[in-house]
């Protein structure tokens, strides 16, 4: 109909390959191992009794040097959903803005939005597509959680390089500290039955622990007054966790550790 | 072979005209107008499936009478378009005029170079940090601008007379509301107002105290309250 424009889906990326090709990153054909990128983080997610936790830390690495120290890696994507990313940032970035752009062009083209298991089947589309860049060492892994309202409760799924999607019940973490997050959160109980204010502590507790073990996972930084990005997903909406909040928290965390030295 | 006959330019135009405004003419009309914090765009609309008004970006809406599969095709390229200028600038980037423009030179050139003509009249309205647009182009691709209120389709003439007797600066969105129905109502070929209520009424809002995406669909609970009393 508009100059240009033949394709005829709902795919905000097919869209694009299609009509604009020179508008996507062509990141394959070279070998990025080589060279130092922002890589090391902890993001986490946790099912809780209103729906689910995300958070993550803020830092990022060149090498063995602070490339950033408030970098978000966890994402609104809509309404009810979030995204948080590991991996290298510049690509990780823009699968999420991708992502956004894909669920968003969707719901509009066809009035009414994807369902939480078609929105996580989109994102592991933009996962194989980003399948050789990854094997040069471009590598995204992120995680999808938010409020499915079909189901009326938080999910949680986590993905591998090629796409492959997997549903996590209760929690999960990924990136350089994901490991030691997860550690940690193992020794929480019943997740589904975390309050607001437990799913919170839980989260930041797994952080500093992450951080403890893990060069390449920040901590928190109350001189520059910086905190794990923290959104929680309810029926309501996605709510950003205050840094006041955050502060009181982390306060609570270490005067009880303290107490235990 | 036959030999094809004579027609003046002229008469090819103003027929194509005549069929289009014929096409037109039998569907209902759309009106929007400002309220206090945005807009509301409101159609007389018996499908609770079949949408004539519809979301483009964070800012700009999208209205459509006339023949649906046409106007449907119409939203779709200008989402597209939306989105893709958003994508390769930013969200702020994408603008109401540029939009309106598209429609414009679409529907300008299947007008002179089609057999047939789209059989569509489109409106495209925007918010601003203050202030509002509302593009109109007509089949043949003209457009107009006009501030505070715009309708197309129906018999605009009629239905822009009982807007600009009752707009005021500022309303607030209950009275707007009524008096984009009182308005639909008196066009002509719409329904009497007893009979437009929620249930064949499409309205939506775009509303400046919304952040993002400021399009809402207004839903029928929702219109009953708005319209009732």
């Amino acid at each position: 109909m508009f100059k240009g424009q033949t394709y005829a889906g709902d795919s905000f990326y097919e869209f694009l390959s299609k009509d604009h090709p020179d508008l996507l990153p062509k990141w394959a054909g070279t070998n990025w191992t080589e060279i130092s990128f922002m890589h090391g983080t902890t993001v986490l997610a946790i099912v809780c009794k209103d729906g689910v936790l995300m958070a993550g830390d803020r830092l990022a690495t060149e090498g063995h040097a602070v490339g950033t120290r408030d970098l978000e890696k966890v994402f609104r994507i809509d309404e009810a959903c979030m995204m948080a990313i590991a991996g290298a940032a510049g690509p990780a970035v823009e699968m999420v803005r991708m992502f956004q752009l894909e669920l968003e062009h969707f719901e509009k083209l066809d009035g009414q939005p994807l369902t939480f298991e078609g929105k996580a089947n989109r994102l592991s589309f933009l996962l194989r597509q980003n399948l050789p860049a990854a094997m040069q060492g471009l590598v995204v892994m992120p995680i999808f959680a938010g409020y499915d309202h079909d189901k009326g409760r938080g999910r949680i799924y986590k993905f591998d390089i090629t796409g492959g999607r997997f549903r996590e019940a209760d929690y999960y973490a990924t990136g350089s500290g994901g490991k030691d997050a997860r550690g940690s959160l193992k020794k929480v109980l019943r997740h589904e039955d975390l309050s607001r204010a437990e799913v919170i502590e839980a989260a930041v507790e797994a952080l500093l622990d992450a951080a403890d073990e893990d060069r390449a996972t920040g901590g928190i930084d109350v001189v520059r007054g910086i905190f794990p990005t923290t959104k929680i997903a309810t029926r309501s909406g996605v709510e950003d966790v205050a840094d006041d909040e955050l502060r009181r928290v982390y306060e609570g965390i270490i005067a009880r550790r303290r107490g235990r030295e | 072979m036959s030999t094809p006959f004579y027609v003046s330019p002229e008469q090819w135009y103003q027929d194509k005209a005549e069929y289009a405004r014929k096409g037109i003419a039998r569907g209902k009309p759309i009106v929007a107008l400002e309220y206090d914090t945005g807009i509301v765009i409101m159609a007389e609309n018996r499908s609770a499936t079949l949408r004539k008004i519809a979301e483009i970006y964070d800012r700009i809406a999208f209205g459509g009478v006339g023949k649906l599969d046409e106007y449907e095709n119409l939203r779709k390229a200008g989402v597209r378009y939306a989105d893709m200028r958003g994508y390769s600038f930013s969200r702020e980037d994408v603008a109401g005029k540029s939009l309106a423009n598209e429609y414009s030179t679409v529907l300008g050139s299947v007008f002179t170079r089609e057999m047939k003509s789209l059989e569509v009249e489109i409106l495209v309205v925007e918010i601003h940090d203050r202030g509002s647009a509302f593009y109109q182009i007509r089949y043949d691709g003209s457009m107009t601008d006009s501030t505070h209120y715009a309708s197309i389709g129906g018999d605009g003439d009629k239905l822009l007379d009982v807007i600009r007797g009752g707009w005021s600066a500022g309303m607030p969105l209950r009275d707007a509301a009524r008096l984009g129905r009182r308005a639909l109502a008196g066009s002509g070929n719409g329904a009497a107002i007893d009979d437009l209520d929620e249930r064949n009424l499409e309205i939506a809002i775009l509303d400046r105290m919304r952040r993002g995406r400021t399009f809402k669909r207004i839903g029928a609970e929702e219109s009953r309250s708005l319209l009732s009393g």
